[in-house]
């Protein structure tokens, strides 16, 4: 495959690009520390940042401040400029006005995930964020992995915490900066109060908590390969493969796609990967085998995959063009894709998959 | 800091990193503060100060068991002394840079063996590393970043730990502390912008730490329920009601071969059994009893990829059999093995026809079985 046609952006890529750099003002730049619950420390990192920027002559001020605060937030809060709330009849807000027209460099807004009153300019504080950036204000601020919309009811499944306060998931994304505060299950129990020293503090709760850890490290990792994607994109630099596992089933009318897609399930959850299948279109295809195509891709839609058709003279060259484009890392495909080998030695379509993508892994399934 | 019940080894903590400068050790040492503050028995086997003041004013107030001071080619280089930390038999115990290699003539090869002995006496050790340490990834590492790493941990030492910590920074925070010198003398900084620490690396790398601190955090869920005897659903998913079903056990085979290959092969037929929970083993064939068929130089390579799948825990085989690839597939039938991973051969068609690419012909021949041809995961110039 030329390299040219690997870095096309997509519509998609800069239609994305251009939302972004509308909603934000040249310089303004949006950092978010996620948290996997409640006593993980992101407040501090954050507040921390805050005061180093701050000593380095940035002009930071506190726009929204966390109700309970510990004793070295306090600390750090005392050396920095605030910006009071404003009162309104339903009860405060950060007062998004006063900040704008103080307009300092870096604003401190936590936590993000908040509601204002009933009145106020925006109805929830990651509007009031957005306005921020808009006007060139760069925001620092702190989210618990509860509050992204996308991840109540995991989360909700795992604690029995609810919450009406949340942030849509795309907003995450659409960050300069993500930085997830990473503590082990003990310290976060610890800091809430539980007694270190005794064995079994609940494992149930550890086994809450690492569930939590699991999810929030993987919404991080997207959330990075996301922005290495768009690096890669608007430095015109070959994509980087191998971050993530991601997986491509091959299927045609004789492959056991059961099997396959079976196993797709299963290396998608242990390896947390993309599971991709497709099926390239074959001229004459019986209505017995395009109906069985068909509950295939069904299935493999079920098994979390993303399923597509592809159209091409040449199957194997579609497959080829479609891993490097998708980043795969393993190729499956079926044996009885190579039926009557020993009449091509060197034609046999397999051997040409395999020879042809160097840097993959291709996995060849019996039929 | 829970003893595991039942067993007087040490827990050992690791704080992973993506690069030099995320601030691992940092964040160790402000932990360790935190417990020293609580009463907490803790001591630093070994520290590296990297002339980073931020990091050394977090180890002041600690208690510092002397390093071992050893003479090679004139020069005294310090390495922890880990006869001395068992005497002091500290709670805990802080290590730095758990991959470092110790200078020739140490009593152990490699840091992570001397935290070995530590653990065994009982004593928590803490301690850091980066993603990129990690053996199975080599490649993957190279194949991101062009950068092959020299030295590695073993898995099964990670997969020890109870507790994996995922020290995350952004790399725009990074290459801030970069500049600044924070993080190297001002002579090393260039380069360092030049390799490691260039473009899309550290994003890369970053993911990867991510990824696998998730993954880490996984299997050790699964662990919990080890002692029930049966697996217990996540609590998520018994909530939901959607209780993962129950698979068959894979077994992949690695087939060993004198070619350097071999070793991407090893490595990546062991990740992935980790992450598929399935058993490992490989296999070797030789045509003829005595190994006679076998250069010196391949036999030398041979024995050097078969003690490092033994490293990794890998169980090892060697058999004779005149057809190599059918005697790889019967091997494979007689053991329930449900996946071979075989090598890629390097762009020699001609090899076909002298029947020496043993990875294509057992494609070839194991219609029953699932074959792994595995990536050449080297990066090719100009990549």
């Amino acid at each position: 495959m030329r390299v040219s046609e690997l870095l096309r952006p997509s519509p998609e890529r800069l239609l994305l690009q251009a939302q972004a750099e509308e909603t934000k003002q040249w310089g303004a730049r949006l950092k978010i520390f996620l948290g996997y619950a409640p006593g993980v420390g992101k407040s501090y990192r954050m507040l921390d940042e805050a005061r180093r920027r701050h000593e380095r002559g940035e002009d930071v001020v506190v726009g929204a401040v966390q109700g309970r605060r510990s004793e070295e937030v306090q600390t750090i809060l005392s050396k920095l400029e605030s910006i009071p709330p404003v009162e309104t009849a339903g009860g405060q807000a950060m007062d998004v006005e006063a900040i704008l027209r103080r307009a300092p460099q870096v604003c401190v807004v936590d936590p993000l995930a908040a509601q204002n009153p009933i009145g106020s300019r925006n109805m929830y504080r990651w509007r009031d964020v957005q306005e921020l950036l808009r006007n060139g204000v760069s925001v620092l601020t702190s989210v618990n992995l509860l509050h992204v919309a996308e991840y109540k009811e995991k989360v909700q499944a795992i604690t029995g915490r609810d919450t009406t306060e949340t942030i849509p998931k795309s907003f995450l994304l659409s960050a300069d900066d993500i930085v997830i505060v990473d503590v082990p299950t003990d310290l976060c129990l610890w800091r809430l109060g539980a007694k270190l020293t005794t064995i079994g503090i609940s494992n149930y709760q550890e086994r809450q908590l690492s569930e939590l850890r699991e999810l929030a490290l993987l919404l991080t990792a997207e959330v990075v390969d996301a922005q290495l994607e768009s690096y890669v994109q608007t430095h015109g630099i070959e994509p980087v493969f191998g971050t993530q596992e991601r997986f491509l089933i091959c299927l045609t009318p004789n492959s056991n796609a059961k099997a396959m897609i079976e196993s797709g399930r299963r290396n998608k959850e242990r390896f947390q990967g993309e599971l991709y299948v497709i099926y390239v279109r074959q001229p004459n295809l019986s209505k017995k085998d395009s109906s069985r195509i068909s509950e295939y891709l069904e299935s493999a839609r079920q098994a979390g995959a993303t399923a597509e058709v592809l159209e091409s003279d040449d199957p194997i060259e579609a497959v080829i063009e479609f891993a490097h484009r998708k980043r795969i890392t393993q190729i499956f495909i079926g044996h009885g894709s190579h039926e009557n080998w020993r009449n091509r030695l060197f034609g046999d379509p397999i051997l040409r998959l395999i020879r042809a993508t160097e840097g993959i892994d291709v996995r060849v399934f019996p039929h | 800091m829970r003893p595991l019940e039942g067993s007087s080894r040490g827990n050992l903590k690791i704080y992973l990193g993506y690069a030099a400068g995320v601030g691992k050790t940092f964040q160790m040492l402000l932990d360790a503060r935190d417990l020293a503050q609580q009463g907490g028995d803790v001591v630093v086997a070994y520290f590296e100060p990297h002339e980073r003041p931020d990091t050394i004013a977090q180890v002041q107030g600690l208690e510092a068991v002397p390093h071992r001071k050893i003479v090679y080619r004139d020069r005294v280089f310090e390495e922890m002394d880990a006869d001395t930390v068992l005497r002091r038999k500290p709670q805990i115990a802080l290590v730095d840079e758990l991959a470092h290699t110790n200078i020739p003539g140490s009593e152990r090869a490699k840091r992570w063996e001397d935290v070995q002995l530590v653990l065994e006496a009982g004593i928590e050790v803490w301690t850091t590393m980066n993603v990129q340490h990690i053996e199975s990834l080599n490649d993957q590492v190279w194949q991101i970043t062009g950068i092959q790493v020299r030295e590695t941990v073993p898995d099964w030492v990670v997969r020890q730990a109870a507790e994996i910590v995922a020290v995350d920074v952004t790399p725009e925070a990074l290459l801030n502390r970069l500049k600044r010198g924070a993080v190297y003398k001002p002579e090393m900084i260039e380069r360092a912008l030049a390799g490691f620490f260039k473009g899309s690396n550290l994003g890369a790398l970053r993911e990867l730490t991510l990824r696998q601190a998730a993954h880490e955090v996984d299997v050790r869920q699964f662990a919990f329920d080890e002692t029930s005897g049966f697996q217990v659903p996540r609590i998520s998913e018994s909530r939901i009601g959607q209780v993962r079903p129950e698979t068959a056990k894979e077994r992949i085979l690695i087939h060993i071969t004198a070619d350097a290959s071999t070793a991407m092969l090893i490595r990546r037929g062991r990740r992935v059994a980790d992450y598929l929970q399935a058993d490992c083993l490989a296999l070797f064939v030789h045509k003829t009893p005595e190994l006679a068929d076998l250069s010196l130089a391949e036999r030398e390579a041979v024995e050097k990829h078969l003690r490092f799948a033994r490293s990794l825990r890998i169980e090892t085989q060697v058999l004779a059999g005149k057809d190599v690839p059918q005697t790889v597939v019967d091997f494979a039938r007689r053991n329930q093995v449900t996946q071979i991973f075989v090598a890629r051969s390097r762009g020699r068609p001609f090899e076909l026809l002298l029947g020496r690419n043993y990875g294509e012909a057992i494609v070839r021949s194991a219609h029953d079985l699932q074959v792994t041809v595995v990536a050449d995961r080297t990066r090719k110039k100009g990549f």
